[in-house]
């Protein structure tokens, strides 16, 4: 039978032993003190950024729906540092951390989420439409499992044109159970492609839990069918994830293969922002706030001397500073003109286009 | 007469828990239909009513759902079927054209598919892409689905009764945007005896022009004809869009030698084309004018500042009634 159990959240207690038998140096394995911090800081900015577009969301600022990475910093920060610039990212629609870790300036990632013509997608896309080509980010989606075969294709163009990007896929734990998956999975391994498929596994799909939905629940193990590889990660260590998603990274650039990556957090709040997860206990709820990423990084951070009132104090302010900033450049940005509705639907000028359709007294020149 | 108010969600809610009580072959099933009772709420208090074996909380996998209610359907079960948002059913459309659809005549009559498919479709709520949609054309081109929607909580009530009482399958669409909308349903009486969902509804009498609509834009088109003083328009709510009640349409158009059709979804090959051709067909000698279609321009569902823009309105629709009035 398989082991259903979920992975055992070490939280505080488990973070505080570890520090315990460590001195600063030992503990952290020679990590450049600055390089944590730096990871520390992003962590922090996605935590602010998500929390400042919750806010912007709430009051009617941003539209559609908006799905927060918070509780996911650490994974993010982790799988960004393992790619290289070259590489190419596809994510759910849960993406906004990804696209500012991936390069994307936080400035023009609120103005997506605002609709502003300034966004990365133009104001088009919205929060779950990021596209960045310039970051090789190529495209959060919104349709749970679009982006896999899609990711596959691209690591398939990859291996045509004889370079040597990889391809990372994100996406959450339920979307291991629609058929997309499957046959991305066959595809990329029967055709040695090198993506990295990740799954986030906040343990719950809306409001449905794993155990309910995957009949392996293991979700590492559900490559296993198409002969992938596959891991588990404490997707709440920023080094673990780091270190084990360079090694899959590295090996699926030389190996020409497919891993598959899962990642565990917990889901700070709920399924998007309008989602006030009713159907959580309050253990559950609690369980979450005990797994902070952020709050178990600091803690080893301080322990281990990195981490001072002073500098917490400085990286807080200019995070603050930078989310500040990101939303006023969003505010301030226009709207998408409303001509701009018929500009991208074909690359070339179309009969019949849609603008002269009857009944047309808004748009009438 | 019993005239609960109810909102267009908790009618559609209402007449569902009313058909699992008459008949224990219903069951309810889709993606977090159960403990959270829906996206939307629709199927709230049934999981805990009627239990986790009638109302099934799947996995995230369309196709699966729509694919396992057909094997349920095909041993006597009636499955209603929920998938969360227009733009979430094509992974199921698979299952839905080529088996749903259509094994009732592969197998000569002999295989029965009462199957609903619930979908919350169209704008108006500040959603985005794949939450906005009107996909009704898509399975009105589609022989052996029959296509549904509602404009009122006290239709809600009722055609969701009569859908899940009927023997082939029916995708049933809900304008999201009037899930709140709110009104007196009366409850008494049985699916027999309330309004067939085949038929059309003339919901406004009028002379000058006929001006069909259905699901979210009725509200629309009612008020477009409340603010036209100059013309006098019937509106009528389609109700059924496949097949279509065109005896209702025919003969009101007969009348006032004048049609606008109107719904969301873009124009080109929308179910405006195809009431137009017909219409043109059977009503040639009466037209006064041609017929007027206004819909959703042919662009993806735009992000939710321009859907002001998008939508079809008050002002397009009476643009379109002036139209007919150029000729
Ligand atoms: C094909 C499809 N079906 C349903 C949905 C609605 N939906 C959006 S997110 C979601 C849950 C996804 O869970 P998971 O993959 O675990 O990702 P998470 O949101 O938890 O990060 C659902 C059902 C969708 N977007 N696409």
């Amino acid at each position: 039978m398989a082991d259903t159990a979920k992975p055992k959240a070490t939280g505080k207690t488990g973070s505080r032993r570890r520090a315990a038998r460590n001195n600063a140096d030992s503990h952290f394995n020679g990590e450049k003190p600055e390089v944590l911090l730096d990871y520390y800081r992003q962590m922090l900015l996605i935590r602010r950024f998500e929390e400042r577009a919750a806010q912007a969301y709430t009051q009617a600022r941003i539209g559609g729906y908006c799905h927060l990475n918070l509780g996911e910093e650490a994974t993010i920060v982790g799988l960004m540092e393992a790619l290289q610039e070259r590489d190419y990212l596809f994510t759910n629609y849960r993406e906004h951390g990804y696209a500012i870790a991936k390069g994307t300036h936080p400035r023009e990632v609120m103005a997506e989420l605002y609709g502003r013509s300034t966004g990365v997608s133009k104001g088009w896309g919205g929060s779950m439409h990021l596209f960045d080509a310039r970051t090789r980010l190529l495209g959060g989606y919104g349709i749970v499992g679009g982006q896999l075969p899609l990711a596959v294709g691209a690591a398939l163009a990859i291996t045509y044109r004889g370079s040597d990007e990889v391809v990372m896929c994100q996406m959450g734990d339920g979307t291991t159970n629609i058929g997309a998956f499957h046959e991305s999975l066959n595809i990329a391994s029967l055709w040695n492609l090198p993506v990295i498929f990740v799954v986030i596994n906040n343990f719950t799909g809306m409001g449905t839990p794993v155990e309910r939905s995957s009949a392996e629940p293991e979700l590492y193990k559900r490559g296993s069918a198409y002969r992938i590889e596959g891991v588990r990660v404490d997707g709440r260590d920023v080094l673990a994830v780091r270190d084990t998603a360079t090694t899959l990274v590295e090996r699926a650039r030389s190996e020409h293969r497919p891993f598959l990556l899962e990642a565990f957090s917990y889901r700070m709040k709920g399924h998007s922002v309008v989602d006030p997860a009713k159907y959580r206990t309050k253990e559950e709820a609690e369980e979450a706030l005990a797994n902070d990423p952020i709050a178990m990084f600091e803690e080893r951070l301080t322990e281990a001397g990195i981490l001072t009132d002073e500098i917490k104090k400085e990286i807080a302010e200019s995070v603050k500073a930078e989310v500040a900033d990101a939303a006023d450049f969003a505010e301030n940005s226009p709207h998408p003109e409303v001509s701009t509705l018929f500009d991208y639907t074909y690359a070339t000028p179309v009969a019949n286009e849609s603008r002269r359709m009857p009944a047309d007294p808004v748009f009438a020149e | 007469m019993s005239g609960t108010e109810l909102t267009l969600g908790k009618a559609i809610n209402a007449g569902l828990r009313r058909a699992m009580e008459n008949d224990p072959k219903v069951l309810v099933m889709g993606e977090d239909v159960g403990r959270l009772g829906g996206v939307f709420r629709v199927t709230d208090g049934l999981y805990k009513d009627f239990g986790a074996d009638r109302v099934i909380d799947t996995p995230l996998a369309e196709s699966g759902i729509i694919g396992t209610a057909i094997g349920l359907a095909l041993r006597g079960y009636r499955p209603v079927c929920e998938i969360q948002f227009d733009g979430f059913f094509f992974p199921a459309a698979d299952q839905t054209f080529t088996q749903l659809a259509k094994l009732r005549a592969r197998s000569e009559g002999r295989l029965s598919l009462p199957v609903v498919i619930r979908i919350p479709y169209g704008g108006g709520i500040g959603a985005v892409e794949h939450h906005s949609e009107s996909p009704e054309a898509y399975f009105t081109h589609t022989a052996g689905l029959r296509v549904v929607t509602v404009a009122t909580p006290e239709d809600a009530y009722w055609m969701i009764q009569q859908a899940i009482a009927c023997p082939d399958p029916v995708v049933f669409l809900e304008p999201k945007r009037r899930y709140w909308d709110k009104a007196p349903v009366r409850t008494d009486g049985s699916v027999d005896t309330a309004t067939p969902m085949g038929e059309a509804r003339i919901v406004r009498p009028g002379t000058d022009v006929t001006l069909v609509a259905y699901g979210p834009m009725v509200k629309v088109a009612l008020h477009a004809a409340e603010a036209d003083t100059e013309r006098s328009i019937e509106v009528i709510d389609l109700r059924s869009l496949s097949p279509v009640d065109y005896d209702t349409v025919y003969e009101s158009v007969r009348r006032t030698g004048r049609l606008v059709v109107t719904h969301e979804a873009p124009v080109t090959s929308g179910l405006g084309a195809e009431i137009a051709a017909r219409v043109t067909e059977a009503c040639f000698y009466h037209l006064e004018a041609p017929v007027i279609r206004v819909g959703g321009f042919d662009t993806p569902y735009p992000p939710s500042r321009l859907e002001e823009y998008y939508l079809p309105d008050l002002d397009r629709v009476l643009d379109g009634v002036d139209r007919t009035f150029a000729y």
